[in-house]
């Protein structure tokens, strides 16, 4: 083991590809849209992009607070990563812009006269979709956000310096009603950038399979991350083989979730069989865009359940960390399959859905690795580590 | 007798890690039927005794596989063959409203298949078992370690196995009658 491979270096090693990915790819894009004229597209890429990133720090959060409130020796592997994926938050807010800058390009509900014609059959709806109060929610989710990854991580790095017990039952305190407070967000923000781009269309069980989407996606992250600091102290005392058993299990917890919750949506629109709630699935499951459906129901489900389902896999991080890459890679096709239907009758895929996911992306990372040097990988004083150090083994 | 007199060779430990070493030393020489007694869970000590699959789970993914296609069939036998009724015009066979039971008749039966598999496999229920015989034994469930290394080892001799045993150090070896 040589001083570069120290976790510190390696993430400051990341940094600057990371970077030049993602502004390279920001400048094709944005070229792309200016030259090729297609500016909806640019639009439609960015939007996917973005709400498949979206995932990383959103779903960190809900990790870290969840962690805080159930403890565990799972969550001090990947703790100081969640909390360095929750300090993110203002460069996606910062890249939420394009978004707000294409509104009118993405979301039906903003042309002239769908508020009237809506007001007469849904008027909650027609005054819930309006500009002001959309960029209102934004703003209050992204303040949120914000909020809680400031305070845990501050609070946190204080606990390192002083080793105050007090810290901890802050933390603890704060990530009960934070973890209320992502639901919502959580939930209202996908409603809001994602289901209304068919405003005619529902599903009350829509934001919580995106709320599956984050912590799924994010414990594919951080178990891949993980498994590369795994070697170096202090990381060392607390990811044992059996600790990545119990992320591999939680992973496999949440490929459950996610087939329990898809399923269910399915399940209720198939059975009410109405006109307005069908079509979603009839374009998607029946049409063209169905062999996209059944390869998530095989790699989204089967193949990580039985993966996933074996202890000696679970153990071994370096396994484990290709197969989270490999679920990484399937749950950008399960936002793309959730997303890009909305747009198109058959599967597509632009150059401009590639360069929207590898700039975001880039751009994500290069922070993400920013925020992940400097600290020690494992929170020193929690009054629970000697307990999750001693049952490590 | 067609029926060993011997079971085994017992002997006490004084701490768990006496007895994980003494597990890991009759491993290395060779010996393979061996099991060993403790009054608390010991990390380790089960794959130093060479404990290392079973069949369980196989036994139970086949419950599992079993159940779902009683539950899927079921349903399936019921509303296209004895009971087909027309709901809301969908077809006889509407798969997606099977899933639900099919999916909890795959972890009914795979639960069962464990929890039943695993006693049978454990030749639970047991009322009798020779190591109860060694007078010390009861210690196993307070505060000593045991382990024995079973006369059905092919590399089991009655004097030198004692030997080999005496030689890890024990409080105590007793043989373990049949």
């Amino acid at each position: 083991m040589s001083l570069s491979d120290l976790p510190d270096v390696q993430l400051e090693q990341a940094q600057k590809p990371a970077l030049i990915v993602g502004v390279g790819a920001a400048v094709l894009l944005v070229a792309m849209a200016f030259v090729g004229a297609d500016r909806d597209q640019f639009f439609r890429s960015y939007l996917y992009g973005y709400v498949f990133w979206l995932a990383f720090p959103l779903g960190s959060l809900a990790l870290l607070m969840l962690h805080h409130l159930t403890g565990g020796g799972w969550g001090f592997v990947i703790r100081r990563l969640c909390e360095a994926g929750a300090r993110t938050f203002a460069l996606m807010a910062v890249l939420f812009l394009p978004l707000a800058v294409g509104i009118s390009r993405l979301y039906p509900w903003t042309r002239a006269g769908w508020a009237e014609e809506a007001a007469k059959h849904a008027p909650f709806k027609a005054t819930y979709l309006s500009q002001p109060f959309f960029f209102t929610r934004a703003v209050i989710y992204f303040v949120v956000w914000i909020g809680l990854g400031y305070l845990l991580s501050k609070w946190s790095m204080e606990e390192d310096q002083t080793g105050d017990p007090g810290m901890h039952n802050r933390m603890e305190a704060l990530s009960a009603p934070g973890l209320i407070l992502y639901g919502l967000t959580a939930t209202f923000a996908v409603i809001d950038w994602v289901m209304s781009v068919d405003p005619d269309w529902m599903s009350t069980m829509y934001g919580l399979i995106f709320v599956v989407v984050h912590v799924f996606t994010a414990m594919a992250f951080l178990i891949f991350m993980a498994s590369r600091f795994a070697d170096h102290e202090p990381l060392a005392k607390v990811a044992t083989p059996s600790r990545f058993h119990d992320l591999g299990t939680l992973l496999f917890a949440f490929t459950m979730l996610w087939a329990y919750l898809a399923f269910s949506q399915f399940l209720i629109i198939w059975a009410g069989n109405l006109k307005a709630e069908i079509t979603w699935y009839v374009h998607r499951g029946l049409g063209e865009w169905s062999w996209v459906a059944g390869l998530l129901l095989l790699f989204h489900f089967f193949v990580p359940f039985f993966i996933l389902l074996n202890r000696p896999i679970k153990r071994r991080k370096q396994l484990m960390a290709k197969v989270a890459l490999v679920l990484i890679v399937v749950s950008a096709l399960d936002v793309f399959w959730i997303i890009t239907p909305s747009f198109f009758p058959a599967p597509t895929i632009h150059l401009s859905d590639v360069l929207a996911v590898a700039a975001i992306g880039g751009l994500w990372l290069w922070a993400f690795a920013k925020q992940a040097q400097g600290r020690p990988l494992v929170p020193l004083h929690d009054p629970r580590m000697e307990e999750a150090v001693e049952h490590g083994a | 007798m067609s029926r060993p007199k011997l079971y085994g060779l017992m002997a006490e430990f004084d701490s768990p890690d006496a007895l994980l070493a003494a597990a890991h030393k009759a491993t290395a020489a060779g010996y393979r039927r061996m099991d060993a007694y403790s009054p608390m869970p010991i990390e380790e000590l089960a794959e130093a005794v060479g404990f290392h699959h079973t069949s369980l789970p196989l036994v139970v993914l086949c419950g599992g596989i079993l159940g779902g296609i009683t539950g899927f069939g079921m349903q399936y036998y019921g509303s296209v063959f004895t009971f087909s009724q027309n709901v809301a015009g969908k077809p006889l066979n509407s798969w997606p409203a099977f899933i639900p039971i099919t999916f909890e008749l795959t972890v009914l039966f795979a639960a069962l298949t464990c929890v039943f598999g695993m006693l049978a496999m454990n030749g639970l229920p047991t009322p009798y078992h020779p190591v109860f015989n060694v007078p010390n034994f009861a210690l196993a469930s307070r505060d000593k370690f045991f382990l024995c290394i079973k006369a059905r080892d092919p590399k089991f001799d009655a004097r030198a196995t004692r030997e080999f045993l005496q030689g890890l150090g024990p409080i105590e070896v007793s043989n373990v009658e049949a």
